[in-house]
């Protein structure tokens, strides 16, 4: 089957603001669009740093909470007119992979019953060993087997085995795409890279699309094929990963790399680069004009009226939201 | 404690001088069954004016060192044996009264997550003053302004700080002044346990260049925890790695990178992710032993690569195999 299969148009999420409050709003994300194709499965990476709205995304993406403005479309059917039956199969489509390996287990269970309860849920299987097996073949492509671990309990397990068991998880139920939410930031680097090793095979033998959360970029560089930058809320570049990455475009992604501490004695941070000291108040939501505005080295008066908008800036659908390549703006 | 320079040189350290001396430390937790060795026997010295880093997978033992060094292990944890030598002063013999003043004025922390330290209802002024006056006595009041904005600009803040609040700045910015009250007494020696984790990188970066300032400034010897091998590039003199407890590499941090000699510092090197060229990801399996009863021989033989018969009867020693750069391996051997 061609097509898409996850699509979001404009979307926007605004926080506060409600009926009765009084408080300022936090616009979250606005304005988003991303489209990841069914086939062939590729691993899309949202990156951006803490208060980009990219947690909101992934929320958003596994139906925790409602957009304000938007659509977010599965296999071309949004997601907010589905019935019954359909959200059970969005239910199952659509995985996730948390952050947090040590919370999501409950601590009284033996870690079985994570897979148990899915079986069940989804009434996968008739017989014991049928279940059993659906199981078995989940820990394989993690690379564990069920005697080791299924019946332990949680805290017996390392951090890297109890994400592994997430993965597992997530693949027992043959979705079409797993939202992995920071999935690798509290495992430890020599773990890090399996788990990537097996999002990487997910992808390319079992089909299955990653939508992949991070702050980052470095594992993203190694593993993602196209990438969304966040900042506040909005798209400050998208491309594929090595173009963004390695020819970054926009005023911020070009800071955002050039910070990345580099593992190498021998090359030392650029230390002649000014740094915008990120101050608190230059946080604050502007209303018109580009949210970068306030830390941007590059600044045009322009810059302060007009919010800019996706512009191509190389090939493959490299795109930075900047004015700086805008031909009318090219003085 | 000026010792005279016998040993090798190690790291690129320019004054040769001991700061801190730490021999055989032992820090156990009790529990129903059994210790748990969280630091088993760790000896290293650290000298002045020189950044050291510490990593190593979580659990290893790096943040229990440092709590060690600063005599703020807490039950069940204890410390068993050791000496922590600072500046000629053995910190695990210090009485009650003594570790009070000496903490501080001679060893700062800038804890996990420091900017959660901070006592929200305090002005950043009053909690940088009660540190100063503490440990030196009343001052005159102008003076001590004068003093404090001076800490707050060299970590790189406006002086308005002085008169805000806690919640009205920034996670770096309340990160810088945790740095600002470490260095508040001048202290020779000053322990930042993840001191950047929480932050984003542009941040990061501000808060990293803040301590290489303040170390070429003050002359301070910094010991950072963490996890990140590419900050640890960007930022320390010499790294420790630490494996279950021990310490297995020490060395100056352009060889830990360039040529690792233990097999799992081999393997922390090649699991860093890298942004200059797609690589096939380097896997590694294995659990750790229990720390309650480690294996006799090396504590690293269960997931080495180069596990030989020697390794499981004889635990190696941290020695040095080339310059400046120690190991505990029994390949080199």
């Amino acid at each position: 089957m061609t097509g898409t299969l996850l699509e979001i148009r404009k979307a926007t999420k605004i926080y506060g603001g409600g009926f009765l409050s009084t408080g300022p709003i936090t616009v979250a994300l606005q304005d988003f669009d991303l489209t990841i194709e069914s086939s062939p499965a590729t691993i899309t990476t949202i990156a951006g740093e803490s208060g980009s709205g990219k947690s909101t995304l992934a929320n958003l993406v596994l139906g925790f909470t409602t957009l304000t403005s938007g659509q977010i479309l599965f296999n071309g059917v949004d997601t907010t007119t589905f019935d019954r039956q359909q959200s059970l199969v969005y239910r199952r489509q659509v995985q996730a992979i948390f952050q947090d390996p040590y919370a999501v287990y409950n601590p009284f269970y033996r870690v079985k019953h994570v897979f148990d309860m899915i079986i069940n849920n989804f009434k996968m299987s008739s017989s014991k060993e049928e279940s059993r097996a659906l199981i078995e073949d989940a820990l394989n492509v993690v690379g564990m087997r069920g005697e080791e671990v299924l019946e332990k309990y949680p805290h017996q397990l390392s951090g890297g085995q109890r994400q592994r068991m997430m993965v597992a998880r997530a693949f027992l139920l043959k979705p079409s795409l797993i939202v992995a939410d920071e999935p690798v930031s509290m495992v430890d680097a020599s773990l890090r890279a399996m788990i990537l090793d097996i999002m990487q095979r997910l992808r390319d033998e079992h089909g299955i699309s990653f939508l992949y959360i991070t702050h980052d970029l470095s594992t993203a560089y190694q593993v993602g094929d196209e990438i969304y930058m966040l900042y506040q809320g909005a798209v400050a570049e998208k491309g594929h990963t090595l173009d963004v990455i390695e020819e970054p475009k926009h005023p911020y992604v070009q800071l955002l790399i050039d910070s990345i501490p580099v593992p190498d004695p021998s090359v030392r941070w650029g230390s002649n680069t000014v740094l915008t000291i990120d101050d608190e108040e230059m946080r604050v939501n502007a209303d018109s004009g580009c949210r970068f505005y306030p830390r941007c080295q590059h600044r045009m008066d322009n810059c302060l009226t007009n919010r800019p908008l996706m512009l191509s800036v190389g090939k493959g659908g490299h795109e930075a939201s900047c004015f700086l390549y805008s031909d009318s703006n090219e003085q | 404690m000026t010792v005279e320079w016998s040993g090798p040189a190690l790291g690129n350290a320019i004054e040769k001088d001991v700061v801190l001396d730490v021999k055989d430390l032992k820090i156990y937790y009790d529990t129903p069954l059994g210790d748990v060795k969280a630091v088993d026997g760790v000896s290293f010295q650290i000298y002045q004016g020189e950044i050291v880093g510490l990593v190593g997978e979580s659990g290893c033992g790096k943040t229990t060192t440092a709590m060690g060094i600063l005599r703020l292990v807490q039950p069940p944890g204890r410390i068993v044996c050791g000496q922590v030598n600072l500046d000629g002063t053995d910190v695990t013999q210090l009485d009650d009264r003594d570790l009070r003043d000496f903490r501080w004025r001679m060893m700062a922390l800038i804890p996990q997550g420091a900017m959660n330290s901070l006592n929200p209802v305090l002005h950043i002024k009053d909690q940088i003053r009660d540190a100063i006056i503490t440990h030196e006595g009343i001052q005159p009041r102008a003076a001590l302004r004068e003093r404090i904005i001076g800490l707050l600009s060299m970590v790189g803040l406006p002086s308005r700080v002085y008169n805000m609040y806690p919640h009205e700045l920034s996670g770096g910015m309340k990160q810088r002044v945790c740095i600002a009250m470490a260095i508040a007494l001048n202290p020779p020696l000053i322990i930042a346990d993840e001191p950047t984790s929480a932050l984003d990188v542009v941040v990061q970066r501000v808060v990293a260049q803040n301590l290489l300032d303040i170390k070429e400034r003050l002359g301070v010897s910094v010991i950072i925890i963490g996890h990140d091998m590419g900050l640890m590039a960007q930022l320390v003199d010499r790294l420790a790695v630490m494996y279950a407890g021990h310490m297995v590499e020490l060395a100056a941090v352009e060889s830990v990178f360039k040529d690792p000699l233990h097999p799992y510092t081999q393997l922390l090197i090649e699991s860093i992710p890298s942004i200059k060229e797609r690589k096939p990801l380097k896997l590694t399996e294995g659990l750790t032993h229990d720390l309650r009863n480690p294996p006799p021989g090396c504590i690293f033989q269960e997931r080495c690569p180069h596990v030989m018969d020697i390794c499981r009867d004889m635990r190696p020693v941290l020695k040095e195999y080339k310059t400046k750069q120690m190991a505990a391996c029994h390949l080199y051997e």
